[in-house]
């Protein structure tokens, strides 16, 4: 039986108004499409793809369709393609499989760039603890792009991997990641690139890519969580991570979790229709955001590159308030954005993102990222807009700031 | 449905729980906040507010009720505010109460201002005491219904301006039935026990957390009678409250208290429990609840502590903002740095700050 009060009280919360959700890079709606496959999936399809019967061929052959049809979408015909339960876990894979053993540490160096995602400075941290790996960070500019020159004149024989994020989470910047990984390979050093954020909004060519290593998750892009991938050039040998059965090819033992994979094929194949139309509509809506802010509020900045950037991703910091207020103070008024980092308990501590791109720490703390997606409409931009510029005024006005 | 929303201050433990259970009921728009504070050590420990155990719990609360929630790092404002102000009453040889200035300064300051800012009308908590407004706007304060957990005491420095924007849903319940009520609902925290100490003490007592927290050295001092004769040593003042027996030293032959401490000369003052009677004191600076002290001169009682008997007596003027306070009888245990509240029946009318404690005979 339901209490009473718990009745009311959920009319209370959901009932009051609508709430507008504006943080599609921390994660999207699934597309219906791709639920109803999931569903007839785990329903009627449910072999696991390491059996020998017919329940079990249907699974490896819906894996296997779902492997060519991201790989073929990808344009990485002739790629490795490794399942993993998403981004994190693509990008450990990478950075811990480089290391053959303890013992054989020929090459020593990671060299990473300073506005990576945890996944992979935490990463990098723990393998210098257990392995004596030094770790390296390269330079960004002001906009967060990767200063070429550094990386070339860094990169040495002692140097196991690269690692430079395609386009940053925080603030949006897109690095020019072929370039980058052209410099690579021209002096024979493996380039792996986080393109959890990259790849809902930009066409992957791995042809032209010049990367080794690249890591994508699944629910940036309309796809289910926990499921993702970790594709990888033919002549790279990775040490397992998980190790038992003799999936993906002896390089993540467990069954392959086949519903949510082919649940991210279909939505890579959705995501992969009518992309530039769609991003077209985006970038406007985007401008619209990042334009009103900086015009209609005093002391707001963009943080990240003003035109190479992901076309969904507007991130300012913001003078005179916390990231954390502005959060909360959204989301009471029925808007979810998001601030530096995700950290819904602990101290509000200055992105290291944004440090590293020369912003001053107290700035730093008054982080905003409003990231928008298919549902998002010019209206709710607007709405938006006023909200926020109401939220900064009161902040401002009735919270003294150090 | 009421259009109004407001922010109830959640610690995770049954009061606060319920008072967001009741606004939720009466059909407030509810938003639950609880302030992450600085605490001494930061291992999880039962019946201190804002540790990790306690955010979980408020956050299944909240979860239950259907309300948002949220946790503000307070820290760094709470440690400047409240603890070091603690921590450098103690070795002024005072006897603070910190939960006196918290409420001030970071639940009605803070938080109070953050509510507003955020867009909610008014600031809610699990308070026992009532909130009143007559037919001239001005807003009372009263003694909550049940006398064993009446917390008008510690809310007795707030203002017009925070009692206007403050409601107290749990001021006419008794314990019981709010722990009945929690029961009811199925809050996971119906049976948790009331916290009792300092929430940012820590594990050990006072004079350890000051011992390992003030960055002071020990000053250790005579012990004298009241002639000023030598008869011990202590380990700094900070560590003796005013009528404290136990830990004098031996070798006296009747039973001694602390009757005073002496910061200039960093001694304290020991005596017989009849050394120990105070007859008036000098407080201030005054916070009056309707802003200004009262024309009327009422029979007031106060309260020198929190758990403290009413004791009546005469306020008269010391100079402006500071009051003397004669009690009708002697009462023991009168310790400069107490906060002394004036009740009037059962409203409080102010308080402040013992500044002067006067013995018998002096």
């Amino acid at each position: 039986m339901i209490c009473p009060l718990y009745k009311h009280a959920i009319i209370t919360a959901g009932m009051k108004m609508d709430r507008i959700y504006l943080d599609y890079a921390a994660t999207t709606p699934v597309d219906l499409e791709v639920i109803r496959m999931m569903i007839n999936n785990f329903e009627n399809d449910f072999g696991n793809p390491s059996s020998i019967h017919s329940f079990g061929q249907n699974a490896e052959t819906t894996l296997s369709k779902a492997r060519k049809s991201i790989l073929e979408l990808m344009n990485a015909k002739e790629t490795d393609l490794i399942f993993t339960s998403g981004g994190t876990e693509s990008d450990n894979l990478a950075l811990r499989g480089c290391i053959k053993s303890a013992e054989d540490l020929s090459k020593k160096k990671l060299l990473i760039s300073p506005v990576e995602h945890p996944a992979i400075a935490i990463t990098c941290a723990s393998l210098e603890k257990l392995y004596g790996i030094q770790t390296i960070q390269l330079r960004v500019d002001k906009d967060g792009i990767i200063e070429p020159r550094f990386l070339k004149e860094t990169i040495d024989a002692d140097t196991l991997l690269v690692s430079i994020i395609w386009a940053n989470n925080e603030i949006g910047t897109i690095n020019d990641i072929s370039y980058l990984g052209k410099l690579c390979k021209d002096q024979g050093v493996l380039i792996h690139t986080d393109a959890v954020q990259a790849t809902a909004h930009l066409q992957v060519n791995w042809e032209t890519l010049n990367i080794d290593l690249m890591s994508f998750g699944a629910h940036k892009f309309y796809g289910p969580k926990g499921v993702g991938g970790l594709l990888k050039n033919k002549n790279i040998t990775l040490t397992p991570q998980s190790t038992g059965g003799s999936q993906e090819e002896n390089l993540r033992a467990g069954t392959q979790n086949v519903p949510l994979i082919l649940g991210m094929a279909k939505a890579y194949e959705l995501v992969n229709e009518g992309r530039e139309v769609r991003n077209l509509r985006l970038i406007h809506l985007r401008d619209m955001i990042i334009n009103g802010v900086l015009q209609s509020i005093p002391g707001t900045f963009l943080t990240g590159h003003p035109e190479k950037r992901l076309p969904n991703h507007a991130s300012f910091v913001i003078e005179g308030v916390s990231g954390q207020d502005l959060v909360i103070g959204l989301d009471m008024a029925g808007f979810a954005v998001s601030s530096g980092s995700a950290c819904k308990v602990g101290k509000p501590t200055p992105s290291q993102v944004l440090l590293a791109i020369g912003i001053p720490e107290d700035l730093a703390r008054g982080a905003l990222r409003v990231t928008i997606g298919r549902n998002t409409t010019e209206d709710q931009a607007i709405s938006f807009l006023s909200a926020l510029k109401k939220l900064v005024k009161e902040l401002r006005h009735k919270v003294n700031y150090k | 449905m009421n259009e109004k929303h407001v922010v109830v201050a959640m610690s995770g433990g049954v009061d606060s729980s319920v008072a967001a259970a009741i606004m939720v009921q009466q059909g407030y728009r509810v938003t639950g906040i609880m302030l992450k504070l600085w605490t001494a050590d930061c291992s999880p420990q039962e019946n201190a507010c804002c540790t990790p155990e306690s955010i979980n719990q408020a956050r299944e609360v909240a979860g239950i009720l259907g309300i948002p929630f949220y946790v503000i790092d307070a820290r760094d404002d709470f440690k400047s505010a409240v603890v070091d102000r603690y921590i450098d009453m103690n070795y002024q040889g005072k006897t603070p109460n910190p939960c006196y200035w918290c409420n001030q300064t970071i639940r009605w300051g803070y938080l109070l201002d953050k509510t507003l800012a955020l867009g909610a009308d008014f600031l809610v908590t699990g308070h026992y005491a009532n909130i009143t407004k007559d037919k001239n706007n001005e807003y009372h304060l009263y003694k909550g219904v049940d006398p064993k957990k009446d917390q008008s005491y510690v809310l007795s420095g707030l203002n017009q301006w925070q009692l206007a924007h403050t409601s107290l849903p749990l001021g006419s319940l008794t314990k019981d039935v709010v722990r009945e009520k929690a029961q009811e609902l199925k809050l996971p925290v119906a049976s948790k026990p009331d916290s009792q100490d300092l929430c940012f003490i820590g594990n050990n007592n006072y004079r350890i957390f000051l011992e390992q927290n003030s960055g002071r050295a020990t000053n250790s001092g005579n012990i004298v009678d009241k002639s000023g004769n030598i008869i011990g040593f202590h380990a700094g003042l900070q560590n003796y409250t005013i009528g404290q027996r136990k830990g004098l030293g031996a070798g006296n032959k009747d039973p001694v208290y602390v009757v005073s401490k002496i910061i200039e000369t960093n001694e304290i003052v020991v005596g017989s429990k009849n050394d120990l009677l105070f007859t008036r004191v000098k407080i201030g600076p005054m916070n009056w609840i309707s802003g200004v002290k009262p024309q009327k001169e009422m029979e007031y009682e106060v309260k020198i502590r929190y758990k403290a008997k009413p004791q009546p007596g005469k306020l008269s003027v010391a100079e402006p903002n500071y009051y003397y306070y004669q009690f009708l009888s002697p009462v023991r245990d009168a310790t400069t740095g107490q906060i002394v509240v004036i009740y009037y029946k059962n409203e409080v009318i102010g308080s402040g700050e013992i500044v002067l404690a006067e013995l018998e005979g002096e």
